[in-house]
């Protein structure tokens, strides 16, 4: 049987794209399962009594060391702040290539904990800071100065010590360029430095409260238990700064949804299922439900969509129990037709993210496809015609024409950058000065607008005259001939109308670096929690791939 | 040291600043970065040639023909530069393609190294005394050792070259006959067992 791939026009709408979970291809489980056999190691652990100062963990083969650098700072309670324009952090982290000199550590001293306006150099590949969840952090010190272990509720509610408010890659700041880097195999998938960086940083947030609660009561401190450590992660803050990263990197964007499509195709196209996948498949959505029961949010948009989300869930394993059978043939392609009939796009999704558990088979080839050599894509094909552009838009964009962008309402946003702290953000553009300085990322508006020029063009006209007298849209003929050869790289929505909901912009990207418990703090920033049941470094040669449905939080 | 990824969205960014298109900028951004990449001084010549687009109307060149003069002012090497990279597969036969005054020539020159990519060909290039020889776009090769490139080109030739070795007949067989030291002469016994296939294929 020949499943066809998922249509663009349905998947690479917002609302499904905000609906995404993680799953086997999220980069935080493709990282651990590339780096589960290096020796990780705590080379330097220099804090005073209150848990400031330097630290360095590393992870090694061979001859390839990557060290993670920690700057813990003391920082008053009113400088806190999880907003981009913070100019100070509890702790500020770069990821080093190599094994770091004290020449090293003394320059990154005085510019990781700067962060933005610091520079780093070519040695250092990732750069981030983070801040305390200082009510959980202190009650953790206090709990274990007292030689017992924290209260589980409250730690549950909040689900991590430290959340990270950016972490930054690829060239910024100073940093390392992505091609003096991209043929290490071990990196060979997006984010893997990142992810990297946010593994280790959560292992100093245990090592520096064990630390400071020791030395708070040398006699009667404990360590945080093992088990508890597991069940917490690290937290993330993240804003729009997010948000243009997938329109401006539309292969990238397109290689990460057809790894996921084609898996689903995979999987729907198998004919007899081995009792074990079933049992492993059904095993973690029945454990899975926890992650939804204990997913906590004041978003009144967020909890419609996880009581749905639970209600339709709950629905799937009644079906799964009376009415379906997996020794029929082609069972999860049954699954995924009743499942478009009769759940909502959150269950749907979560559902899809959770058949491919079983299948390592299909999901580990697939990692290594989710890069992108962005520059061999970027030229454009001038000497192709106009017929052939408007013939790739009708194909490429047909929900996109239909949008009216003479009404108001349809383009009543507009994306620009900050000056403070050059942030992309998003504004009323019939309320807000600055939409003279627009970004190129009303995609729909400019696609439209261009479809409409080449409508009043000969058909044989070829594209280099066209752009002679059409500069203004060129960067979108650039992106109508990506996505001829890559469907997946365009978000087929409005992205400056009245009703656009950016935090699923925000949500597609975080679901795929494998972030749960997306709490929308407004309809522009959210919090989310990163490797919360997922083995410490210790464990790491020897782990249940299954943990992300198996913490107890 | 700024990385290449900070000198593509500096130069993108500033590009439309001061007036160009998006997509234009993008370009922009693209070539500085190689030119960073390859030791020129993209970053320096961009911003000086920003600086003096406010002053002076350079010319902006959208068709290419075999010989290119501007009407007074130098032509604009952004604007020339797009055109050449668009126009390039229909430019590519042209024996020699002339320019006269060209503002800022450096930046020019790194659109004619991407062009040398797309098409697959390498470009002579030739501003005034400085010959240069683009090379697919991996590298590119001056008789210049100054880093410092001029203002203004007047006299500008460049040649697509056509593919085709860079040798003689003679040096090639000469050469291959001492790579056919590493042959073993062939006995009746090695014709019969040493390959796979039978000495016929008929069946």
């Amino acid at each position: 049987m020949n499943i066809e791939l998922r249509d663009p026009n349905t998947i690479m709408k917002l609302s499904r794209l905000g609906s995404f979970h993680q799953s086997k291809l999220s980069f935080l489980r493709s990282f651990l399962s590339e780096f589960k056999d290096w020796d990780y190691k705590r080379d330097l652990f220099n804090l005073d009594q209150n848990g400031y100062g330097e630290a360095v963990y590393s992870f090694k083969k061979k001859n390839r060391v990557y060290s993670l650098v920690c700057f813990a700072n003391e920082i008053k309670d009113e400088e806190r702040s999880d907003r981009v324009i913070a100019t100070k952090w509890d702790a500020a982290f770069t990821l080093h290539d190599g094994i770091p000199t004290k020449e090293d550590i003394a320059r990154l001293k005085n510019e990781v904990p700067k962060q933005e306006v610091g520079r780093l150099s070519f040695k250092e590949l990732t750069l981030s800071r983070a801040n305390k969840s200082v009510r959980v952090f202190n009650h953790v010190v206090e709990s274990l100065s007292e030689g017992k272990q924290p209260d589980l509720e409250l730690l549950s509610k909040v689900g991590y010590l430290y959340r990270t408010t950016a972490v930054y890659g690829s060239g910024k700041f100073g940093l390392a360029d992505r091609f003096r880097i991209k043929n290490r195999e071990e990196i060979n998938g997006p984010f893997r430095l990142e992810m990297m960086l946010v593994y280790l940083v959560r292992q100093f947030t245990f090592d520096q409260v064990n630390h400071v609660a020791q030395h708070k009561n040398p006699e009667k401190a404990v360590k945080l238990d093992e088990q508890i450590c597991k069940n917490l992660g690290i937290g993330n803050s993240t804003g729009l700064g997010m948000a243009p990263f997938i329109v401006n990197h539309p292969t990238l964007l397109n290689n990460w949804i057809l790894s996921r499509e084609t898996a689903l195709k995979k999987i729907r196209e198998i004919k007899i299922v081995e009792n074990n996948d079933s049992e492993l498949f059904i095993d973690c959505v029945k454990k899975s439900i926890k992650n939804i029961t204990t997913w906590n949010t004041d978003s009144e948009y967020q909890q419609n969509k996880i009581r749905s989300l639970l209600k339709d869930v709950e629905k799937f394993l009644i079906y799964i129990a009376n009415d379906f059978n997996f020794k029929t043939e082609y069972p999860f392609n049954k699954m995924y037709l009743w499942l478009e009939q009769n759940t909502c796009e959150e269950c749907i999704e979560y559902i899809v993210s959770i058949m491919m558990e079983p299948y390592n088979s299909i999901t580990e080839p697939l990692v290594a496809n989710m890069s992108s050599d962005e520059d061999k894509y970027f030229n454009i094909p001038t000497n192709r015609t106009v017929q052939e552009l408007k013939k790739i838009i009708e194909t490429r964009y047909p929900n996109i024409l239909d949008i009216n962008f003479d009404q108001k309402e349809n383009y009543q946003n507009f994306w620009f950058i900050s000056k403070n702290k050059e942030e992309p953000r998003l504004a009323d553009r019939f309320q807000e000065h600055g939409a003279e300085l627009e970004q190129p990322l009303a995609i729909a508006r400019d696609i439209k607008k261009l479809y409409e020029k080449l409508l009043s063009e000969k058909d044989d006209t070829i594209i280099a005259q066209f752009l002679s007298s059409n500069s203004e849209l060129r960067h979108v003929v650039r992106r109508a001939f990506i996505i001829e050869k890559f469907p997946y790289s365009e978000i087929q929505d409005n992205t400056i109308g009245k009703n656009i909901v950016p935090i699923d912009m925000l949500r597609l990207k975080l679901s795929f670096f494998g972030a749960l418990k997306f709490d929308p703090r407004s309809d522009k920033w959210l919090r989310i929690c990163m490797f919360q049941g997922a083995p410490l470094p210790n464990e790491l040669k020897n782990y249940d791939e299954q943990w992300v449905y198996k913490a107890n939080n | 040291m700024r990385s290449l990824s900070e000198i593509e969205t500096a130069a993108k960014r500033a590009s439309r600043a001061v007036g160009l298109s998006w997509g234009n900028s993008e370009e922009v951004g693209k070539s500085i970065r190689q030119l960073e990449l390859f030791g020129f001084q993209g970053i320096k010549n961009l911003n000086q040639y920003y600086k003096e687009k406010n002053l002076k109307k350079f010319e902006n060149l959208n068709l290419i023909e075999k010989k290119n003069e501007p009407s007074s002012e130098a032509f604009c090497p952004i604007i020339l530069g797009v055109s050449f990279l668009d126009q390039i597969k229909s430019i590519e036969n042209f024996e020699t393609i002339q320019f006269k005054n060209i503002a800022y020539p450096v930046i020019f020159l790194s659109f004619l190294s991407r062009a040398s990519e797309i098409c697959g060909k390498k470009i002579r290039a030739k501003f005034d005394e400085i010959e240069i020889l683009l090379n697919l776009n991996v590298n590119i090769y001056s008789n210049s050792t100054s880093q410092e490139f001029p203002k203004f080109a007047n006299e500008i030739e460049i040649n697509i070259v056509n593919n085709q070795d860079n040798f003689t007949e003679s040096d090639w067989n000469s050469l291959y006959k001492l790579a056919e030291d590493t042959f073993v002469e062939e006995s009746d016994s090695l014709k019969q067992g040493g390959a796979g296939a039978g000495l016929t294929d008929n069946d």
